[in-house]
């Protein structure tokens, strides 16, 4: 299905989950993200930002949702009744992440090393251990410009488990809406957790060796997944034969190629919308949707899906 | 030992191409990149790999399908989802508590730590240790593997008689930049003149803090946006941290790292280079030998 909007025909892809990631920082993941949603967002297709960076949400900065509902996001945690335990050290030898540590008389909790996973409570043999409740961060949710809906996480300074929050900004999502999700960097845990589930993942990569570097790691991981791929060169300089090969060889398409342009960086330090204000821009990311089309179409089971 | 980490919360703003140029600045000295998840120092320092270290941590469960009886225990304990309906556990959302195979009463789970990535013990042409990791595709425990490096980095400058280790940080505030900068002797934030880097400095700052860690800024770029830059200098006075450089907006970095070099050996003669001889100077007096 196509959508008609002020500049022409556009596919629809809602009920879709589009990931942008990097591998690295700051190649400009978010703004890639934000001018996307905004351009479906005008379109008319219903969208939906989910800020997974929950170490360093930006898409706020961009987006400016009201946010109207905020609550602390909460995981689980051991709580010890020291009456009823018996220093048997079973909790403590079964748990994997040392976050129970048994001393005669007393059980130790680490709330900081628990992941939750609840075996302590069902191997303690005397009912000492219930389970209780810790705050990581906040979920906020609201809707910005463009009405573009709204949800971001953010970890409590600190605070080492992203996962747990990274998850449910993913369960705010809502249908029928085109789901826009913006990746935190690197390649470990908090980037599976955001990718998992994604229809399509869309690269932001500069031309530079860090670039390239990072973003043969984040492919990797994408295809460890199974999720079809494409790549955004971003701050394009005329070409960079190392990444061209790269892509070429490794058969994942060019998606769009944005150029180095201080225009672009000064209204990226003012917090804006590219797209507001550069609207000659706006034929990029109208590329950039029409190949991640042919990406998707290429891929059976999501075209089947998309055209349901 | 003096440590110093550079860091920066959000990725991007010039962190490694900063510890590059101080790596040429600084003398007597250990480098470890704790970026374990996109290692990048690397790429400029042109190292020499020395030894090779095989990284292990955290377990995963897998099921012998010959054993199992199907009984659904597992799926009951699990509290990942790692479990399929056929059995079949996802090694990704697998988190390797461990729950499955103890309770499988078939004995049919096996738990086992698998390889997780490598780390690199390194020589420099300037004949300096240096150290890094790469994290296997997908895999966790990186702020373990960021201590790995960090203890071969202190090991090898120790027996070295070094007493000065610079360290790249990774992207974030989360778990591996905890492990990056807990105990070190300061944090040094790279920041750029933006909106989203005030926010991102801000959370860095806080985590600095969280630690009881002294934290001095260097403002990458800072001529994109003069405004920005004045309120960051701003809010770092307001919040004891010096800033011990600006450092302009500069194409020839890019054009560095392309040539596999520290933008203060590429072109010495830049304002960017000075500015970043001056910060050097700084580091030198602030933690000499």
């Amino acid at each position: 299905m196509r959508v008609q909007n002020d500049q022409g025909i556009m596919i629809d892809l809602t009920g879709m989950n589009i990931t942008m990631a990097s591998g690295k920082g700051g190649t400009g993941k978010t703004t890639v993200a934000v001018n996307f949603a905004w351009l479906l967002a005008s379109a008319g297709q219903r969208v939906q930002y989910l800020d997974c960076d929950v170490e360093e949400p930006n898409g706020h900065i961009f987006l400016k949702p009201s946010i109207t509902e905020s609550a602390p996001s909460k995981v689980m945690v051991p709580v010890v009744d020291q009456e009823k335990c018996t220093s048997c050290g079973e909790c403590g030898l079964k748990c994997q992440f040392h976050a129970i540590v048994n001393l005669p008389g007393d059980t130790l909790i680490f709330p900081g090393l628990c992941h939750s996973c609840g075996l302590c409570s069902s191997v303690c043999p005397t009912g000492a251990i219930t389970e209780g409740d810790r705050e990581i961060g906040i979920i906020g949710k609201g809707s910005g410009t463009k009405r573009i809906d709204f949800i971001h996480g953010v970890l409590n300074v600190g605070e080492a488990m992203a996962v747990p929050l990274i998850k449910k900004v993913k369960n705010g999502r809502k249908d029928p809406y085109v789901h826009i999700i913006d990746a935190p960097p690197g390649t470990s845990c908090p980037v599976v957790a955001t990718l998992k589930g994604s229809d399509a993942v869309i690269m932001v990569t500069e031309p530079t060796p860090f670039g390239l570097h990072d973003l043969k790691i984040a492919i990797d991981v994408a295809r460890l997944l199974n999720i079809p791929t494409g790549v955004v060169i971003n701050r394009d300089q005329g070409g960079y034969q190392p990444l061209s090969d790269y892509l070429e060889a490794a058969g994942i398409p060019i998606l769009a190629v944005i150029p180095e342009d201080a225009d672009i960086a000064r209204h990226y330090s003012q917090g804006g919308i590219i797209l507001e204000s550069l609207p000659h821009y706006i034929d990029v990311y109208e590329t950039l949707a029409a190949n991640l089309e042919k990406l998707l179409d290429t891929h059976s089971v999501h075209a089947g899906r998309m055209r349901s | 030992m003096k440590e110093i980490v550079v860091v920066s919360g959000k990725g991007g703003t010039g962190k490694t191409s900063v510890v590059a140029s101080l790596a040429c600045l600084i003398d007597r000295k250990a480098m470890v990149d704790c970026d374990v998840d996109a290692a990048n120092l690397a790429l400029v320092l042109n190292p020499r790999i020395i030894e090779e270290k095989e990284f292990a941590a955290g377990k995963k469960a897998r099921i012998i399908n010959e054993k199992c009886t199907d009984c659904g225990i597992c799926r009951d304990m699990c509290r990942f989802d790692a479990i399929s309906e056929d059995f079949i556990i996802d090694p990704v959302s697998c988190e390797g508590c461990g729950a499955c195979f103890f309770y499988c009463p078939a004995s049919a789970v096996e738990f086992e730590t698998p390889l997780a990535g490598h780390c690199y013990i390194c020589d420099t042409p300037a004949g300096e240790p240096f150290v890094y990791a790469e994290l296997l595709p997908g895999e966790e425990n990186s702020g373990k593997l960021v201590t790995m490096v960090r203890t071969e980095a202190r090991e090898r400058a120790e027996s070295m008689g070094l007493s000065r280790i610079l360290i790249d940080g990774p992207p974030g505030i989360g778990c591996p930049v905890i492990s990056s900068i807990t105990g070190t002797s300061l944090a040094l934030i790279v920041t750029e003149p933006t909106a989203s880097g005030i926010h991102d400095l801000e959370r860095i700052a806080q985590l600095a803090r969280h630690f009881s860690l002294p934290a001095a800024v260097i403002i990458n770029k800072s001529d994109i946006n003069p405004a920005c830059t004045e309120s960051i200098e701003q809010y770092c006075n307001a919040n004891n941290m010096p800033v011990l450089g600006r450092l302009p907006y500069e194409k020839a970095i890019s054009e560095a790292q392309r040539q596999g070099k520290a933008v203060v050996e590429y072109a010495p003669d830049l304002p960017v280079s000075k500015a970043l001889r001056e910060i050097s100077e700084q580091i030198i007096s602030i933690y000499k030998e």
